[in-house]
């Protein structure tokens, strides 16, 4: 049965960083004309993607440590139609759980030869592929001894500026699920786990790497 | 078959790296006819300036994005739009993004339908310089108008 706002509240005080920047007043809700500016189609493609913008093990001299995964699947609509030549991207916390990113303060090592952060455009089946590293977990200040279960964030492009989505991908069996007010601000058990991607022996390759499935859903065009 | 959508989950605070984009706030080049600035701050509940907000703006043929500075600041080049320019917020703290528009005058019909005291948070103000300012408060006094779209 699906659900028809799997959505997060803004207003999610387990998730400190809520209470000050979830807005109070109630959204306004204009009517949308098939001519609105929300419904064009985001041109975000002056910039190529190059060919191994979808591997996040190749961006360095060296390999980075962890365990090498390739995650991958489709992007659709609600209406199950693969959304083609969608733009995706990628990033992450190296397998030690630490972001290249200046404002990270996680004592855990930097790898210098993961950057994290990768690109790829689905095909015509709306199918992306990822080559990275599994993150690693890591500590955040929300709460006492708060960690974030391993994630990739995901963002995605439709052909309207409506169907923009950005969202977390975590990985199955994470023991640290029930303790994230960031995963458990999605209230319905079946749209969080829609968040978890699926272990595919398929998709692992012998003698290389771990595969995992996970599709992404978003908003049908206008 | 009808999908669930996926939900959305925070940008968090470690993308500047993550999300580059060659033009990023020159949606057009500079020389563009009709090529305006666009700026801003963006601030959280408390007043304080979001420096982990990552903005976004889309019109026919123009997509540009602009990660906030320390300060919270954002800016834009982009085209004149013919009625307002889409502008979607996400940040961390945000599970899910904010929609406004950026109008650049108070006649769209659309503003007539806001209300009165708040109409303002939608329009930008006009500078000297002939650049445009327009800031994004999320919460309390002055919150900006955001939309369910
Ligand atoms: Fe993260």
């Amino acid at each position: 049965m699906p659900v028809d706002d799997p959505h997060p509240p803004y207003l999610h005080p387990a998730y400190g960083s809520t209470v000050l920047r979830a807005p109070s007043e109630p959204l306004l809700a204009p009517k949308l004309d098939p001519e609105a500016v929300e419904l064009v189609d985001p041109v975000y493609g002056h910039q190529p993607v190059a060919e191994l913008d979808h591997d996040l093990t190749r961006q360095h001299a060296g390999e980075p440590l962890g365990e090498r995964i390739i995650v991958t699947g489709r992007v659709l609509d609600t209406g199950g139609r693969p959304v083609r030549g969608a733009l995706v991207e990628a990033w992450q916390a190296n397998a030690a759980g630490r972001y290249a990113h200046d404002l990270d303060q996680h004592p855990a090592p930097l790898d210098p030869n993961f950057s994290g952060a990768g690109r790829c455009l689905t095909d015509d089946d709306g199918r992306y592929r990822f080559v990275t590293i599994k993150p690693g977990a890591y500590p955040w200040r929300n709460h006492p001894n708060a960690w974030r279960p391993a994630h990739i964030h995901f963002s995605v492009f439709g052909t309207q500026f409506t169907q923009r989505l950005i969202t977390q991908m975590y990985f199955p069996g994470d023991p640290l699920f029930p303790f994230d007010p960031i995963m458990q601000s999605v209230r319905d058990p079946e749209a969080r786990a829609a968040l978890v991607a699926r272990f595919d022996i398929d998709t692992t390759v012998p003698e290389w790497a771990l595969g995992y499935q996970w599709d992404i859903v978003i908003r049908g065009e206008a | 078959m009808a999908l669930t959508v996926t939900p959305s989950q925070t940008i968090g605070p470690f993308f500047a790296h993550a999300l580059p984009y060659a033009e990023g706030p020159y949606a057009v080049p500079a020389g563009h006819p009709g090529a305006i600035e666009l700026r801003g701050t963006v601030y959280d509940g408390a007043g304080a300036p979001v420096p982990d907000a990552l903005l976004e703006i889309c019109l026919p043929g123009v997509f540009g994005r602009c990660a906030t500075d320390a300060a919270g600041g954002y800016h834009f080049r982009t085209a004149r739009p013919d009625s307002y320019i889409p502008l979607l917020v996400f940040a961390r703290g945000l599970l899910k993004p904010l929609w406004t528009r950026v109008y650049l005058d108070d006649t769209d019909p659309f503003l007539a339908t806001v209300r009165e005291d708040r109409r303002g948070t939608l329009v930008a103000a006009a500078q000297d310089d002939g650049s445009y300012r327009f800031d994004v408060r999320f919460q309390g006094e002055g919150e900006t108008v955001f939309l369910a779209v």
